[in-house]
């Protein structure tokens, strides 16, 4: 396959102002139509560190991270010195005039002739990146009157006038650089990442009630929701706590709020309580958690898989879940939609389970498709006050869940066993047909399984099997793959309720199974051997805080072959 | 015309004398007389023997979690700021277990009654001390004496200027009357810490105990703060009952019925638009 793409590294300290240029960039190359996938590094820390934001970007879709640098931008020496080996032969480097590189081609910005004081380098370093890959400056101008339109006029002046001067300057330097071919768009893009794309699509799906405790990388979905809910009626609350987060969604959602929680691993192990205390009361509830490496603390700016178990497990007791594994925003958002349909529906808790790497990886795709979203599932309004039990024992396990003010009958819900006046009871045979009545909406939640998706021929010499956001690594890596053997990517976007009949023959029927996740263990490949037995013997694993990518899946497919051979 | 007789009669689970029949009583008879009926109150409960007390009244309840009565209350206040909205609980479930929420709840105000059931002891798991237990009180898990000094739920509640706090006695049934109607008539977050005999496991605050040191408040002005602050430290041989304090400080921003609320979907198509 001919790689249309090119993969820029903008690299340099915290406060730099690298995630600025990085999403101006993003956003022009969007508008101009072209398709982008961004990977985002960050420490720790406010200012300082080492920084990247990366974004792969050209004409043809994009579906994963590259380790391979086309264009580095370096904000500071410590950049040349971390990515300079990753250089490809057509790379070139654009760095400040005072810093030192041996790169062979290369363009060293005069930030002080080009700019009038500091605050524009920026700017600067904007114009020179988007003259390179001849992007239209007059989109760059657009977007910086836009950014800077609230600043006033003058500001809005100076920058521009900063970007052409840049513009200008990098049309009188020698070196050597192809323009990105044009893009044949098709018609008007989002520029969004996966945190906004959870939101959206909470928002979408009626979410109205959001509690949440800030946690790194869960964070942008929280503040996404804020920013956009205002107007779709959203009611937020920063709360003291995530043991208070879960409870008051809770609360929420009883009292007929379209409710949800935002939080990463850490903070989803304080919420375990609550996720029983839904089960057991029937409420629904959805759980955006975003994962980062653990345990405890761990890496809290990095990305892994490593939550799995945390979420397929998390609550004593047991009761029924979906758990939701998007890909790309794109899945985010219509994954989001459902999961508030299906917690409504069945009365559970529904997880959306990302990560760092997706949660803050941006990507240009087509907006939304606002008009044939489905409708989602509401609480009754009505019941007759004589008749209506808040556990009525019915055959799909679902009870009437009526919300409580709206008319006399009244509205109980327990914490303990209960019959279905909620009244607390250690009957035996109630308890029997009440855990049975919860447990048996599983049923229901298997018909609504999304089955995994496979790309790739029939019967592969090797299969990767994928869930969440490896999948773009996988994809990239299929196509990449050269070693005489066909290669087939089976994809989960819900990894529970597993249904062995839509996947077991793809195991089965292909040469080499090796599951792909961002853990240590293979959580994912464990539970597909729990559930159906088949047991997967080779593993791609990533657990050092970094995405996969094609690279790093390579390399492992290449030791799984060789070791076989 | 609502009356006591709307909320029901049911059997408990408590002993015999206990002080958490007083206390329902005495809700039963604030609610008949305020005439809210059983389908227009909600109450949020934690665990223990006074969380029990939504099972033995007909109203809305969510009976969930040991100390998370509050959230779960708030959660229901902010998505339906009609309905009338209480906690009840016990002095382990509230400051215990629960105190990060009583701090947050009451920095945050919204419109709801806090009644806490409180007598220094845990009685469902029988017999632990409480937060409320003071110190050097002997108990089978404390065998030795309570080691820690006895958290003041008024006093930390007046410091922080609640909207309304006060102390009752379940053994003043019309006084309690009193205080619980003054509270739910209050805008703003209001605790009624009650005062209640353990007679199964709490053998030094029995209703004796109580009866001997408590007192009316009587020219006690409850919006002077500094004279609260000092009326809520009073606890020994000399225990005030009444309204404590009370301010009207600006309650939690209030919304619509979350349940009926339908966005607009051009509103929604803005946002995704917002993104190009």
């Amino acid at each position: 396959m001919q790689d249309t793409s090119f993969n820029i590294v903008i690299g340099g300290a915290a406060g730099q102002g690298l995630a600025t240029i990085g999403r101006l960039f993003s956003k022009g190359s969007t508008r101009a139509g072209y398709h982008l996938l961004v990977n985002q590094k960050y420490m720790s820390r406010v200012r300082g560190g080492h920084n990247t934001f990366a974004i792969r970007f050209g004409p043809d879709p994009i579906v994963g991270p590259t380790e391979s640098i086309d264009i580095l931008v370096a904000l500071n020496a410590e950049t040349l010195a971390l990515h300079e080996a990753n250089l490809t032969s057509r790379a070139i480097v654009i760095a400040g005039d005072d810093l030192e590189t041996d790169a062979a081609n290369v363009l060293r910005i005069p930030f002080k002739t080009l700019a009038p004081k500091p605050l524009f380098h920026n700017t600067v370093a904007l114009g020179v990146l988007g003259a390179v890959v001849c992007l239209d400056a007059e989109i760059l101008e657009r977007l910086l009157t836009e950014t800077f339109a609230k600043k006033g006029e003058s500001v809005v002046q100076a920058n521009i006038d900063v970007l052409r001067s840049a513009y200008a300057w990098v049309t009188s330097q020698e070196y050597t650089f192809p323009c990105v071919a044009p893009s044949e768009k098709d018609g008007e893009r989002i520029m969004i990442n996966g945190n906004e794309a959870i939101a959206l699509g909470a928002l979408a799906a009626g979410c109205n009630f959001l509690s949440f405790y800030p946690m790194t990388p869960a964070t942008s979905v929280a503040m996404t929701l804020i920013e956009k809910g205002g107007p779709l009626g959203l009611v937020y609350e920063q709360v003291e706590d995530e043991i208070a987060a879960v409870n008051m969604a809770i609360g929420a959602s009883y009292a007929g709020a379209r409710a949800a929680v935002t939080t990463s691993g850490g903070g989803l192990a304080l919420m375990v309580e609550g996720l029983s205390l839904a089960g057991v009361s029937e409420t629904p509830l959805v759980c955006m958690v975003v994962q980062r490496p653990g345990p405890a603390t761990g890496m809290a700016t990095r990305t892994e898989q490593g939550d799995l178990n945390l979420v397929l497990y998390a609550g004593h007791g047991e009761f029924p879940r979906a758990v939701f594994a998007p890909a790309d925003p794109e899945e985010c958002f219509y994954l989001m939609h459902r999961a508030f349909d299906l917690a409504e529906r069945f009365q559970v808790p529904v997880f959306v389970l990302s990560d760092q790497y997706l949660a803050d990886s941006y990507r240009s795709l087509e907006p939304f498709d606002i008009e044939t979203l489905p409708h989602t599932a509401r609480p009754m309004l009505d019941a007759d006050a004589a008749e209506y039990k808040r556990y009525l024992l019915t055959e799909d396990g679902v009870s009437p869940r009526l919300v409580p003010g709206s008319t006399k009958a009244l509205v109980r819900a327990d914490s303990h066993e209960h019959d279905e006046d909620s009244v607390i009871t250690e009957d035996g045979l109630n308890r029997m047909m009440q855990n049975t009545k919860r447990l048996n909406k599983e049923y229901g939640l298997w018909d609504e399984v999304v089955e995994p998706d496979y790309y790739g021929e029939d019967t592969p010499d090797v299969l990767l099997v994928s869930w969440g956001s490896t999948l773009g690594a996988c994809l990239d890596a299929m196509e990449m793959a050269d070693f005489g053997k066909s290669v087939g990517v089976l994809h989960f976007k819900q990894v529970w309720p597993l249904l062995e009949d839509t996947f077991i023959d793809y195991l089965e029927e292909s040469g080499t199974v090796i599951t792909v996740e961002g853990n240590a263990t293979g959580q994912f490949s464990k539970l597909i051997a729990q559930e159906t037995g088949f047991i997967i013997r080779e593993y791609i694993l990533r657990f050092d805080g970094r995405p996969m990518s094609a690279e790093y899946v390579l390399a492992g497919l290449n030791t799984i072959l060789e070791t076989m051979e | 015309m609502v009356t006591v007789e709307d909320f029901g009669q049911f059997e408990t689970t408590w002993c015999p004398g206990c002080g958490n029949f007083s206390i329902l009583s005495s809700l039963k008879k604030t609610l008949s007389a305020l005439d809210i009926a059983p389908h227009e109150v909600v109450i949020s409960s934690g665990i223990g023997q006074a969380a029990k007390m939504p099972h033995y009244l007909k109203c809305h309840m969510f009976n969930g979690l040991h100390g998370r009565s509050l959230p779960v209350a708030q959660g229901m206040k902010m998505a339906n700021p009609d309905m009338k909205v209480l906690c009840v609980s016990g002095d382990g479930c509230s400051y215990g277990e629960g105190g990060n929420h009583f701090l947050a709840a009451i920095r945050r105000n919204m419109d709801i009654t806090l009644l806490v059931h409180d007598n220094q002891i845990y009685g469902l798991t029988k017999g632990q001390a409480s937060p409320t237990t003071e110190r050097g009180h002997v108990t089978k898990a404390q065998p030795a004496g309570a080691p820690s000094e006895a958290f003041n739920p008024v006093s930390v509640a007046v410091a922080m200027k609640a909207s309304f706090v006060a102390r009752a006695f379940s053994g003043e049934p019309d006084h309690l009357v009193d205080v619980m109607t003054q509270a739910m008539n209050h805008t703003g977050f209001s605790l009624v810490d009650i005062l209640q005999p353990c007679v199964s496991f709490n053998k030094v605050n029995t209703f004796a105990w109580y009866k001997e040191r408590t007192y009316f408040l009587e020219e006690h002005d409850p919006t002077n703060w500094a004279a609260a602050m000092e009326k809520s430290d009073e606890f020994g041989d000399r225990i005030p009952l009444g309204v404590l304090y009370r301010n009207d400080r600006p309650i939690f921003p209030v919304h619509d019925r979350l349940a009926l609320h339908e966005y607009d979907t051009n509103d929604l198509k803005a946002v995704v638009q917002s993104y190009t």
